[in-house]
């Protein structure tokens, strides 16, 4: 409340109030604990020995040597892990796709099956002495051939990984709906319609979060209990499959999690190394930490997205879709990581109706093991790989009818809605007005006079292109019985506990587990916005599997939507609980007492009212509670979403080509999104710049390497480009506001959306640039080498 | 990036570091460690002692006399990038430093540890040999020698200094009013070091060329000059199309080994060879081909 004068009251609402991040000056001070920042009495030090061979046969492992190294108290190998570790599980197996649950080992039991494989472990009383040590290991290995591709790992006579995944096939999911032949059928050959087909390339791709994976595991053998400081996205989730590997209970395992330094997916899954920690720890009893390297997270962190997929589009000469096929290799690496398979499935393949009317749709996706790190969520995880499927298709098809690609898209959006639509892969979207985001994008660039510049630097003999990119996402993830029909082992809900004190100040415990999100601030705008508590008042305390009460973490863009709506119903029981006993204290009745702005009042009469901090102060020392009230001012809700929710919007980009040397410069992005109602701008922005440029980073710098031996060539930040901020224009952020129908705050996500239209837009935007020249189709990342090789070859043909 | 063990002694003078070398075998120099720190993480490098040479004061500074830029190895890149004198004496010198890596790796590192680290994606090489500089060695005894460098670059971390011998300092003629001098490159979006680069130092008299000294580096083992680009610059007026022409004769240059990797080929690299001359040569006539 702001007052003006002494007369006038304007309210400005928290909710939507760009008040800067409270986490802030906790990280950027270095008061932040992360793991690796943990320091406990007696701790001792971990250091991985990782299989240089992509494939090998162990003849043979001797310790002797590095146990009697300086400092080293124990060196372990599969023959110590074996029948006290479980494998780490694959928790996410989408059913009716024969999937294969391999074995994966935390340490590679007589064979290794990618580079990094983990193969020892050593415990020193240093991290130099544990590397040191390292050393002194020899490992007799027989080289095996390998298979990086996850196509060719499919082809006969492919090198085998598993013997219970013959052609190395780790599932076969299909996405079905529509008569996908039947329309393919009548395309083909028709005059009245046409057909596009093409292969993409989705490299694979590095997560580069800033903080590296790190583990403290402290066994306390008294209390049989683990405490495992843990950079994790979500504790809980880690508290089962730790359960699970270990044997320990899960009323027995603490995670900490609290400051962990950005994720993008890879903190989603338990891997090996954490697991070892823990098992170290438990042999030895003494606390044990074990942080990764920056090229040691290269091999043994998931990568994202290694898809290879071969595609058509059929629609009419006037352009209306009528069909859409895919057959898709995903690579899943080695071993199947902890949400792998349901990545290129049902958070890909059913989105293959985008943000159009598709009536025909037909995906067969192979999951494939391949020699190489395992495969897991990336920011965006399947969404972009669909969106740019999708994005790609509609750009070749409006070259083929010699249509704009801006009116082939409006020709097949869907109309807009504000309570549910189908689509013919199976999902209902919750809300959208698809046209309101590309007309404002098309309104903001100026459409028209932007093609007009293009033609003129055309004749100039410059290559301008514009690349758009419509798309919609699905998160906020999501219903737990659809979770549960998906084949996801464990639920989607969240809950949050809203706890006042008598002085009025709240702490608030989630299930989520913010790593850079800002939760800590948008929350607490929640509950002042809901409950009039001063944001200061208020302390979010997350990531603490002791602390917080069930959640199901941080990923898919969930955390706001599912989080933030079990967070909202806490504080409308506190509000109910607050009318109540105002209720009684101003001796009215319930229905009389109205709240507003953190006051309850009799209606009438506004002077005679009582504070939520007055409520908060009766409800705790409970001197005077009307009959059969509890004491004390605190809620839980535990909130299963009803939905999805489907994020949406349009992205332009424009970049210019140097058909000299291939470069290419992103002179302009235009991002409009539409998450719904936005409970803090500043971070929204933040979110959609941040995602736009990793996005950006696949099309233009990023894509992991294996030479045919299965080596990583791209092992380091020497070799691996992350986008720079000097190679990037600023980017526009706009957005449109549709709420979700079925959200108790009808938000809908936003952590994802950037990244998911972006590499698309770039890419449509480069290959438009490149037309007069003739080069129609270009492999990511696109680098200078590849695009000035393209155009040698487009003028040699 | 946990460097294997090693002994470490602290120089206070050239002499005293040339002693600890003589009585340390498989010892390295440290200066601005931002070449060999990374190698010993890696654990690529095992040297068994680090010499710092980092406190020797009279190997730092720059100092600019009628003619001539002389400057202390362990003179930083941030240092020569924020020299004003040095860029009225030597601008590509600032120039160049400026280019190199991001602020940290300026802050820290030094120009003589960048020479004699001889990184051919290093930018220093390139641009000394187009600046004509000579550089300083001192060795056992006391005793020094100058050397050009097409006379010190080798190879890939291959120089002809002694075991025994230090790097003190570079010398580089000052440019006159009718000179002309850029550096082009393509840089590594992941580690900035060039894939191509182009020195180019010019001589303008009456609208013409007299003189060029052009030195390409990224794409080689070491530099190479490229004197036939040279040579048909000579006598021409520098408009775009002798540019042009020019340029096109690098490839009777690059006879030599061609680098390449899966970033960039042998062939892209040596065909941006032309590109960055031209470049290069564009900037310094201030002639833009857009």
């Amino acid at each position: 409340m702001t007052k003006l004068g002494g007369t006038l009251t304007m309210t400005t609402r928290i909710f939507g109030s760009g008040i800067r991040r409270r986490e802030d000056p906790r990280l950027m001070t270095g008061q932040a604990a992360y793991t690796d920042d943990i320091k406990l009495t007696g701790m001792v030090h971990a250091a991985i020995l990782r299989s240089p061979h992509a494939h090998a046969k162990i003849n043979s492992i001797d310790t002797s040597a590095a146990k009697s190294a300086p400092g080293v108290l124990a060196v372990y190998t599969s023959a110590d892990t074996e029948g006290v570790l479980n494998p780490i599980p694959c928790a996410w197996q989408p059913p009716d796709s024969d999937v294969k649950a391999v074995d994966h080992h935390a340490l590679a039991v007589d064979v290794v099956r990618y580079v990094g494989d983990a193969v020892a472990v050593v415990v020193a009383e240093s991290r130099y002495q544990a590397e040191d040590a390292l050393e002194l290991i020899n490992v007799d290995y027989s080289a095996m051939p390998a298979v990086v591709n996850p196509k060719a790992a499919m082809d006969a006579g492919a090198p085998q990984l598993h013997e219970d995944a013959p052609n190395n096939q780790a599932f076969h999911w299909v996405v079905a709906g529509g008569d996908t032949d039947a329309a393919f059928a009548e395309a083909v050959g028709s005059q009245n319609h046409v057909v596009v087909t093409d292969t993409i390339i989705q490299q694979r791709l590095i997560p580069n979060a800033v903080e590296p994976r790190s583990a403290v595991a402290n066994w306390q053998f008294a209390m049989g209990e683990l405490t495992l400081w843990s950079t994790s996205q979500n504790p809980h989730i880690a508290r089962f499959l730790c359960s699970l590997v270990t044997g320990i209970g899960e009323h027995k395992i603490r995670i900490i999690a609290v400051d962990v330094g950005g994720g993008f997916g890879s903190k989603i899954p338990m891997y090996a190394d954490e697991m070892l920690a823990a098992f170290c720890s438990m042999q030895l009893r003494r606390p044990v930490k074990w942080t990764a390297t920056r090229s040691e997270g290269y091999m043994a962190t998931i990568h994202g997205r290694d898809h290879v997929q071969n595609v058509e589009m059929a629609a009419t000469k006037d352009g209306k879709i009528t069909g859409l096929r895919a057959e898709v290799y995903a690579g899943m690496g080695a071993y199947l990581s902890t949400a792998g398979p349901g990545v290129p499935t049902i958070l890909h393949g059913l989105m293959y109706s985008g943000p159009y009317e598709i009536p025909n749709v037909r995906g067969d996706i192979y999951g494939v093991f391949t020699n190489t790190t395992p495969v897991d969520a990336y920011r965006g995880a399947g969404r972009p790989e669909a969106t740019f499927l999708l994005e790609r298709m509609m750009d070749l098809l409006a070259v083929e009818l010699n249509m704009d690609p801006v009116e082939l898209r409006r020709v097949n959006l869907i109309q807009p809605f504000e309570d549910g639509h189908d689509v013919s892969t199976g999902l209902t979207y919750d809300s959208g007005n698809y046209q309101a985001t590309l007309d404002l994008a098309m309104q903001h660039v100026d459409y028209p006079a932007l093609r007009k510049e293009q033609e003129q630097e055309r004749s100039e003999g410059h290559y301008m292109g514009i690349g758009v990119s419509t798309y919609c996402e699905i998160c906020g993830l999501g219903p737990s019985q659809v979770a549960g029909a998906v084949g996801f082992g464990g639920g989607l809900w969240e809950s949050a506990t809203v706890r006042f004190y008598a002085t009025g100040k709240v702490n608030v415990y989630v299930g989520i587990s913010p790593h850079g999100q800002g939760e800590e601030t948008t929350f607490a705008q929640i509950v002042s916005d809901e409950l009039g508590v001063p944001v200061d008042d208020i302390e979010v305390i997350h990531g603490d599997t002791d602390l917080t009460p069930m959640g199901w973490g941080t990923y898919g863009s969930r955390s706001t939507v599912v989080g933030g709506g079990a967070l909202a119903l806490s504080t409308r029981k506190i509000r109910d609980k607050g009318i109540a006993l105002a209720a009684h204290l101003l001796e009215a009745a319930e229905e009389d007492i109205q709240y507003e702005d953190g006051k309850f009042f009799v209606r009438g009469s506004p002077d005679q009212s009582k504070t939520i901090q007055d409520i908060a102060l009766m409800a705790n020392v409970a001197w005077n509670m009307p009959e059969g009230m509890e004491p004390g001012l605190e809620a839980t809700t535990f909130y299963d979403p009803p939905n999805f929710s489907y994020p949406f919007g349009a992205h332009v980009a424009v970049v210019s080509v140097d058909a000299d040397n291939g470069h290419i410069v992103l002179l302009r992005y235009v991002a409009v999104d539409d998450c719904g109602p936005q409970i803090n701008p500043v971070i929204v922005e933040g979110q959609v710049q941040g995602g736009v440029v990793q996005g950006a980073g696949q099309a233009l710098w990023e894509g992991v390497v294996y030479d045919d031996n299965g080596q990583l060539l791209t092992g380091s930040m020497m070799d691996y480009a992350v986008p720079k901020a000097h190679l990037l224009p600023n980017i526009e952020v706009l957005s449109t506001v549709t709420p979700s129908p079925h959200n108790p705050l009808g938000v809908k996500g936003i952590g994802e959306t950037g990244s998911i239209a972006s590499t698309v837009s770039i890419y449509n935007a480069v290959i438009d640039a490149l037309r007069p020249l003739g080069v129609t189709r270009l492999e990511m990342p696109l680098s200078p080498q590849r695009v000035w090789q393209a155009i040698q070859q487009a003028k040699g043909a | 990036m946990f460097a294997p063990e090693f002994d470490y002694h602290k120089a206070a003078t050239v002499a005293e570091a040339i002693q600890l070398l003589a009585s340390n075998e498989d010892a390295k120099l440290l200066a601005g460690g931002h070449s060999l720190l990374p190698l010993l993480k890696l654990r690529l490098a095992r040297p068994s002692a680090l010499i710092d040479i980092g406190g020797i004061s009279e190997l730092k500074g720059i100092t600019i006399t009628d003619g001539s830029v002389r400057i202390g190895a362990l003179t930083t890149h941030r240092q020569l990038a924020a020299s004003h004198d040095l860029e009225h004496a030597c601008g590509l010198l600032s120039d160049a430093a400026g280019g190199i890596g991001d602020p940290q790796v300026r802050n820290r590192g030094t120009i003589g540890g960048n020479i004699v680290h001889a990184d051919p994606a290093s930018d220093w090489p390139s641009v000394l040999t187009a600046l004509d500089a000579k550089f300083t060695i001192q060795g056992a005894g006391g005793a020094t020698r100058t050397v050009e460098p097409g006379d010190f670059f080798v190879g890939p971390l291959t120089t002809t200094l002694g075991e025994q011998e230090i790097l003190t300092s570079i010398e580089v003629p000052t440019l006159g009013h009718h000179q002309r001098a850029e550096y082009a490159k393509m840089a590594h979006p992941a580690s900035g070091f060039a894939v191509v680069g182009s020195a180019v130092v010019v001589s303008i008299h009456d609208g013409k060329c007299t003189s060029a000294r052009i030195a390409v580096g990224g794409l080689v083992p070491a530099p190479v000059r490229m004197v036939s680009v040279e040579a048909a610059l000579i006598g021409k007026e520098l408009n775009s199309e002798n540019i042009a022409e020019a340029a096109s004769h690098a490839s009777e240059d690059l006879t030599g080994e061609i680098l390449g990797d899966f970033f960039a080929s042998a062939e892209y690299r040596k065909a941006m060879a032309e590109v960055e001359i031209r470049h290069s040569l564009f900037h310094a006539t201030e002639v833009h081909h857009h």
